[in-house]
């Protein structure tokens, strides 16, 4: 570890931007996680999880069907919606939810956008007989309420967001708020690799098994390591995830899909990286979505779990060093991904997911038909099955 | 050279008495309505004003603040009129801070802002999700623009931190008198006395507590332990009662008369 990191740094960004009534919570929380990678009855606690309650390892699939729509390439997917609560978010609420045991906390408070780490907070919760407060947008609540229910029957209260634009970034707002208020028992357990340190780091290291498992499966099917990774990127803990294992093969491409919503050109997007300017938002330094007075500027994006205006910091540093590339999928390419995934493989995504699809699609026809890409299948789309009907003109 | 602030403390220590600080956002309720609320409150005899930069996120401000914030923004602050906003304070002979997240500043130009502070006669910035550790380019931009640097400490601050924070503070220590958001509560916190006192055996700068002051008896329940009394929300829920700016400036001067009497009656 570098000692930049050691900060909370990656090169110019990440770091802490936070009341002083936070740093306690963040230095408790940064010791506890520091001293729990060291500790091995908390390593074999969370590998026990992993194999008796998450699923894992989770499965490779290769999608040759899909692959004549992708130049030909063969495609890996890393099948992280088949994971218990259908994403990848369970790895990180399984890790932090045992950290906030580990403090001796007894409640947790999370934000959710598309529902997937709202119904993973709420499972721990449940799991761990901890009081779990999720906040989520209004019209997140609205778009994904197949979720809300879910994180009510899993004993969660949902409290709607109706501040701001009503989306992800107001529910961290709120979380924010509620965590300043009740620091000394409460454990805000942030479902992305973005905000204050410790958590783009924490968060990166309880989703990088993504990654390490993923790499020694390729080899073992393909006999080689991927000519690219690809994952869709919102805050970017899938992304980093699955990249993060690989960040040493340097012939290894590293692809993150942004949300370009109707495209970056009409700054209706998500698109972070590709269409922000460096900026603080949340508690750590990255790219942003402002104006010239570094107001915050609302994103848009089909999928909810995208729709957020900022990045971690980490995916940053990678896209200015050049080690990971970043590139907007629209709306209309991450839906015709969708569908496509769904006729050719039978397997339908989530709608974030298909962005990475939508990616592998261009990606594979620019590396043609002896490329290998694997793609980080981040969730499944049950939760999407209204928003894509509505998409689709399928009346129900 | 001292700052207008730094001044304005030696009297009142000398007048063995607190400081009344308010808080009101630029633009809020209007461009022109803040600058006539400033002069009021300079008129019933408030000793100094923050003027806040209303921001997107204010992840610290309870429902009051977040309201008048999202009005300042829909009338289109932006940081020429919170420097203008600022003027009008110097111009009627008030020290004047801004007060404001840290994304405007980096947004404006580090260097740039603290020079635009000094041009239009603030007194300094109150920066309270700025971290000391990420304060070195901010410190040296304010050193060279001659301007104080405040920061806000809490309750949960231990003694060793909080030498390390005051240390980077001037013109005064800013101690939130609770574990929360901003807003106005019944009943004043236990922990602030305590924690102006630790803040005492590490440092000799003037300490002002905010978050929670609302009312007469409770400036002076301040007042009588702290250097300065910092209200904001009250004054914020007066002028959002209010039915016309008019009415906005008389209820304003009617809670700062209130206040000034409790800050003055404390000791």
């Amino acid at each position: 570890m570098s000692s930049s990191e050691t900060l909370g740094h990656f090169g110019p960004f990440g770091g802490r931007f936070v009341p002083e009534a936070l740093i306690g919570a963040l230095d408790e929380l940064e010791a506890a996680h520091n001293s729990a990678l060291k500790d091995p009855v908390f390593q074999k606690e969370l590998a026990h999880l992993h194999t008796t309650y998450t699923g894992r390892p989770s499965i490779l699939t290769e999608v040759p069907r899909f692959a004549q729509h992708a130049g030909g390439a063969r495609i890996l997917l890393k099948r992280e919606d088949l994971n218990h609560t259908g994403s990848h978010k369970i790895n990180n609420v399984l890790g932090q939810a045992l950290l906030t045991k580990r403090m001796g906390k007894k409640r947790i408070i999370a934000e959710t956008g598309a529902g997937q780490h709202g119904v993973a907070s709420a499972t721990a919760a449940a799991l761990f007989g901890l009081e779990c407060v999720v906040y989520m947008g209004e019209e997140d609540t609205r778009r994904q309420s197949l979720n809300v229910a879910r994180m009510k029957l899993l004993g969660a209260q949902v409290v709607p967001v109706t501040a701001g634009s009503r989306t992800l970034k107001d529910a961290i707002n709120e979380a924010m708020r509620d965590w300043v208020t009740n620091v000394e028992t409460t454990h805000y357990l942030l479902g992305t690799v973005a905000g204050p340190h410790p958590f783009p780091t924490m968060v990166r290291d309880f989703h990088k098994i993504i990654g390490e498992e993923a790499r020694a499966q390729t080899l073992e099917l393909v006999g080689r390591l991927p000519d690219a990774v690809l994952a869709c990127i919102g805050g970017g803990s899938n992304a980093i995830g699955i990249f993060h294992a690989f960040i040493p093969d340097k012939n290894v491409r590293l692809i993150g899909f942004e949300a370009g919503g109707d495209g970056v050109e009409t700054g209706r997007h998500a698109a972070t990286i590709s269409g922000g300017t460096i900026g603080v938002l949340h508690g750590t330094r990255s790219y942003v979505l402002q104006d010239s007075n570094g107001q915050t500027v609302e994103s848009h994006s089909i999928s909810a779990g995208l729709d957020y205006p900022g990045v971690g910091p980490e995916h940053a540093y990678l896209n200015d060093i050049g080690r990971a590339e970043y590139r907007p999928i629209t709306d209309a390419q991450a839906m015709e991904a969708f569908a496509l995934l769904c006729k050719t493989e039978g397997i339908i995504p989530a709608i974030e997911t298909a962005h990475a699809l939508a990616g592998a699609m261009i990606v594979g026809k620019e590396l043609g038909p002896e490329s290998v890409l694997l793609i980080n299948l981040s969730g499944r789309g049950d939760k999407d099955v209204q928003t894509a009907a509505d998409y689709f003109e399928i009346p129900l | 050279m001292t700052t207008q602030l730094e001044d304005l403390f030696v009297q009142t220590r000398s007048e063995n008495r607190a400081a009344l600080i308010a808080y009101i956002p630029a633009g809020f309720p209007s461009q022109e309505g803040c600058k006539k609320i400033i002069a009021a409150l300079a008129k019933a005899g408030v000793d100094a004003v923050e003027i806040g930069f209303p921001y997107s996120d204010p992840v610290m401000d309870g429902p009051t603040i977040q309201e008048a914030s999202g009005i300042s923004l829909a009338n289109g602050t932006g940081a020429a009129e919170v420097f203008s906003a600022l003027k009008s304070a110097h111009d009627v002979g008030l020290p004047a801070l801004v007060m404001t997240y840290w994304n405007p500043i980096e947004a404006y130009g580090v260097d740039n802002f603290a020079q635009e502070m000094a041009r239009n006669g603030g007194s300094g910035v109150i920066t309270p999700d700025l971290t000391i550790e990420e304060s070195e380019g901010w410190k040296s931009a304010t050193d060279g623009a001659g301007i104080n640097t405040v920061y806000v400490v809490a309750l949960s601050t231990n003694d060793d931190r909080l030498a390390r924070v005051t240390a980077r503070c001037s013109g005064f220590v800013y101690a939130a008198s609770l574990m929360g958001v901003t807003g106005a509560r019944t009943t004043m916190s236990s922990g602030a006395e305590d924690l102006v006192s630790r803040i005492r055996t590490c440092s000799t700068l003037p300490v002002a507590v905010g978050l929670g002051v609302s009312t007469r008896a409770q400036a002076k329940e301040v007042a009588g332990y702290a250097d300065g009394v910092i209200v904001g929300s009250a004054f914020i829920k007066v002028i959002l009662e209010a039915k016309t700016e008019t009415d906005a400036i008389a209820a304003v001067d009617v809670l700062a008369r209130e206040l000034v009497k409790g800050v003055r009656e404390a000791r």
